[in-house]
């Protein structure tokens, strides 16, 4: 008899833990799920899905990557990290006009990036300040308000104010800079700094490794750790869990979520100078346009929260994300006959996803919220009430 | 422990716009002293300890006079952290700690110990790792010396509320290397036996030379822990006196006061029927800062039930449970029939009204004018006020009787404004009060809740209230419940006065017992017998 029960008992705690699993984890969860269908469907090989898989981690990895630090802060998720996008662009634009080719010219980019970055992300950091309490919309919003100043940077400044020398980045009509660029001087110059492919035979490519861009985000991450333990670090950890309570211990909050965004921003700049270099054409008016959102539907995807996301997220995320990416036009077309259907899941799914994800945290924080009032009830209703 | 004095509070005196609220109070307090803080609301103890702590507030209002003074020294502390640089820490009611942060990490919140490299040189010295070796000692320290036992490496989150106030006050400890520690009310969130290792706790802390001062409305724990108490009343000292030389009756009446005039109501013989109209059983109402936890009473039809005790202790909150403003459970019978404590529309239909503390926010509709304001309630629920066309298909609002109504009411409340247009917000405090009445009137209620009738209005429009009460109550014959923290005004209106503490009813006296019984009721004592 005793023995059904502890089996029972057994039955009912793993249950118990999977349901907890599932409910701290529902949208990779969620994905997975569709995934296991998914992938099948696509048809793909194995190969394949590999060899894109480590080309779209490499690409898109460091741009995730830099949502981390304002999440840390408590600003949530940082639309806005397209200013940084914006800059690099502007500095990949410049080296592309000046031919500077391989190496050298990635990194001038980033060095002409990083002031533009810098500031864009003071400008940014103080008017979410400015917005507490709202600052994943206002960083939103803010995003797509810079987009119309870069456009008319790009589209009537270059040229007339900043020089341009290669007419064939201008538009016909002498100013204005193209629809798309040719990034050939810097094309995967990162990626291929150490080629390594493996699995290489006489008709097949194998996979590719883009070991020197993974080396650059595993040098990211190592900061990011290492960031964690600094006392700026900490202080940005005490301003994200509580801003009043850190301030009323002496921490500069505003100065520490201001610091927060610029880093972030750098980082966006970088990030996008690596996606770029890795796709070899930039368009112009539209490479940052989704930037801010598919970063923010990859992590969340991984599991984060718009108050908690760590580096496994991130990895997890642009996996399951991009996977998601490379098989569902395929598998759009061998479902419905339709590859359109699969690109049009992509937007939908990546909308989707982040609303998903803001409704679902905020209705858990409200359960949370009254579970801690019900635990503080525990302690005052005399026992005998407890009947009802 | 040495008679040196560490503290001296000299001739302190405190105004907010022009209210006289400390009156030249004076106190010392010695190294290694445990002195017990001990008023009644209002009388003026966190105004003092604000003073004492530099908060902001002080001096935004006009700063103090008077002398505050540490080790000889005269200091004038323009902000808290001038206060715990000088080693003065402060326990807070509401706990200020990090959730997500570990007891070690919350102790040492911005005073972490610091690794050097060389990023420093180039971003400065925020870019400094935490030593965690280090900042664990200093916790576990920290700890020690408070003579508890907590795990420097729990969540916050996942602590007992008990080790959540002794991290608190083991980061006082640690971040001021405080010799001076001021807890307001730390035993309020504590079961008895984790007050019992806090007082423990207090005494160990007092033996190693830190002076403390404590402040709780449990009179039973002051006597126990304190060498000196300090009692205030009404902004002034009553009484500075050493624990061995005193006792809890004498405290008591040094806190309520002797009243002058005792004016307990005087028509006792009116005629109040046996019949009970509203019965509350185990009533729990989860209304933060005013919680309930086990309050049964009945009220008999026609009285006037008082509800008394001190601020906080749950008096409140038992009428915005019944009424459905927080959330609440037990059992409630209205005319033999068991209420629905969440429905407050449904409430109000059966007859039961109420009249907020909260004026601005709950009471009144503040930029609507003043007849919509007394007319709205009863529109809504009870349809009145309103012309009906076509069946009732459609509903008209009806101007004319809504003003008739707000006219009669402004005649008789002497409510001061231009004309029953003006807005709600325009109106002083006395007279919006006046309309929430007029609008729970209006309902004509079988049973009035009225919470805090006389707060912050002036003495002519709290005269009036009172009076509107008693007269509503003989004329319509109305049950009215009045929750008030002036326990004068309740025995000038009330047949009877129930005392809450710490969400439980201490006791139910008439109006004409002795205040010292009342004050006996509102500090605890009524536990230990």
């Amino acid at each position: 008899m005793k023995k059904i029960d502890n089996q029972n008992n057994l039955l009912k705690n793993i249950f118990k833990s999977i349901m907890v699993f599932i409910s701290k984890y529902p949208v990779p969860i969620m994905f997975i799920i569709f995934l296991i269908f998914t992938v099948p469907m696509s048809h793909f090989t194995v190969k394949y899905l590999i060899n894109e898989l480590l080309t779209r981690l490499a690409r898109n990895s460091f741009l995730v990557l830099s949502l981390l630090l304002p999440i840390m802060a408590g600003m949530g998720i940082n639309f806005a990290m397209v200013l940084g996008a914006m800059a690099g662009q502007i500095a990949l634009i410049l080296i592309t006009d000046w031919s500077i080719v391989g190496i050298p010219g990635f990194f001038l980019a980033i060095l002409i990036s990083l002031p533009i970055a810098i500031l864009l992300g003071f400008f940014c950091g103080y008017i979410l300040n400015r917005a507490k309490g709202r600052e994943m919309v206002t960083s939103m919003i803010l995003g797509f308000f810079m987009n119309g100043f870069y456009q008319f940077v790009v589209l009537y400044m270059m040229g007339p104010v900043i020089p341009i020398k290669n007419k064939l980045l201008l538009l016909s009509r002498g100013f204005g800079i193209r629809n798309a660029i040719n990034l050939q001087a810097i094309r995967q110059c990162i990626d291929d700094f150490i080629p390594i492919t493996v699995l290489k035979t006489q008709y097949d490519p194998g996979i590719k490794i883009q070991i020197t861009t993974f080396i650059l985000i595993a040098i990211f991450c190592l900061f990011i750790i290492w960031f964690k333990k600094t006392k700026i670090g900490q202080d940005m950890r005490a301003v994200g869990q509580d801003r009043l309570i850190a301030e009323s211990s002496g921490i500069a909050s505003d100065k520490t979520r201001l610091l927060s965004i610029v880093i972030s921003t750098v980082l966006a700049a970088i990030g996008q100078i690596i996606f770029l270099q890795n796709i070899g054409t930039l368009s112009t008016y539209n490479s940052h346009d989704q930037t801010g959102q598919f970063a923010a539907a990859s992590l969340l995807v991984g599991g984060a929260t718009v108050s908690s996301a760590n580096i496994g997220n991130v990895f997890l995320g642009v996996t399951l994300f991009h996977l998601m990416f490379i098989v569902s036009p395929m598998a759009g077309k061998n479902i419905l006959g339709n590859a359109q259907v699969g690109e049009y899941f992509r937007v939908f799914v990546s909308y989707g996803i982040i609303a998903i994800a803001l409704v679902l945290y905020s209705w858990k924080r409200h359960k949370e919220k009254e579970r801690e009032r019900m635990a503080l009830r525990q302690n005052t209703i005399a026992p005998k009430t407890k009947t009802e | 422990m040495g008679q040196k004095p560490i503290l001296e509070m000299k001739e302190i005196s405190k105004e907010f716009y022009g209210n006289r609220v400390l009156s030249s109070v004076s106190f010392t307090l010695n190294e290694g002293q445990i002195l017990g803080l001990v008023g009644e609301n209002g009388a003026g103890k966190s105004t003092l300890m604000n003073i004492l702590f530099g908060m902001p507030v002080i001096n935004q209002t006009g700063g103090y006079s008077g002398d505050v003074i540490i080790d000889g020294q005269k200091v004038i502390f323009s902000s808290p952290f001038d206060a715990i640089a000088a080693g003065i820490g402060m326990v807070h009611q509401e706990f200020s700690l990090l959730p997500g942060f570990t007891a070690t990490e919350n102790i040492l919140l911005n005073k972490e110990p610091l690794k050097y490299n060389f990023l420093v040189e180039l971003f400065g010295s925020r870019m400094q790792t935490l030593d965690y070796e280090k900042m664990r000692q200093q916790a576990i320290n920290a700890i020690n010396k408070l003579g508890v036992n907590i795990d420097p490496d729990m969540l916050v989150a996942e602590m007992p509320v008990g080790h959540k106030q002794f991290t608190e006050i083991a980061r006082e400890l640690e971040r001021a290397n405080a010799r001076i520690i001021v807890l307001d009310e730390p035993t309020a969130v504590l079961t008895e036996s984790e007050a019992d290792i806090l007082l423990k706790a207090l005494k160990k802390l007092a033996k190693e030379g830190v002076s403390i001062i404590f402040i709780s409305h449990r009179l039973q724990e002051v006597l126990d822990i304190a060498d000196k108490i300090v009692v205030l009343r009404d902004g002034k000292l009553v009484s500075e006196i050493e624990t061995s030389k005193t006792n809890m009756k004498q405290v008591v009446e040094w806190m309520v006061g002797h009243s002058v005039e005792s004016k307990a109501k005087d028509n006792l013989s009116k005629n109040i029927s046996d019949e009970i109209i509203l019965s509350v059983k185990n009533l729990w109402v989860d209304m933060p800062g005013e919680l309930v936890r086990d309050v049964s009473f009945d009220v008999r039809k026609g009285e006037i039930l008082g509800f008394g005790g001190l601020a906080g202790q749950g008096k409140l909150g038992i009428p915005n449970g019944i009424m459905g403003l927080f959330p609440a459970g037990g059992q409630v019978i209205f005319e033999g029939k068991k209420l629905e404590l969440q429905n407050t529309h449904k409430l109000i239909k059966q007859g039961l009204a109420f009249v907020s503390e909260d004026r601005r926010g709950v009471g009144l509709l503040l930029e609507e004018p003043i007849d919509w304001n007394i007319s709205f309630t009863a529109m809504q629920v009870q349809e009145k006020f309103l012309k009906k066309l076509i069946k009732g298909l459609i509903k008209w609002r009806n101007d004319k009787e809504i003003e008739e109504i707000a006219k009669y009411y402004i005649n008789k409340f002497e409510i001061k404004c231009t004309s029953t247009k003006q807005i709600a917000q325009q109106l002083s405090g006395g007279n919006q009060q006046k309309i929430c009445l007029a609008k729970a009137f209006v309902l004509d209620p079988k049973i009035l809740f009225v919470s805090e009738p006389t707060r912050g209005i002036d003495v002519g429009a709290k005269k009036l209230v009172l009076e509107a009460l008693k007269e509503y109550n003989k004329e319509h014959g109305t049950t009215i419940v009045i929750i008030s923290s002036e326990l004068e005004e309740l025995r000038s209106v009330c047949d009877r006065i129930a005392i809450v503490d710490e969400g439980r009813i201490s006791g139910i006296l008439p109006p004409t017992a002795d205040l010292e019984e009342f004050g006996m009721l509102m500090v605890g004592s009524s536990k230990q017998n």
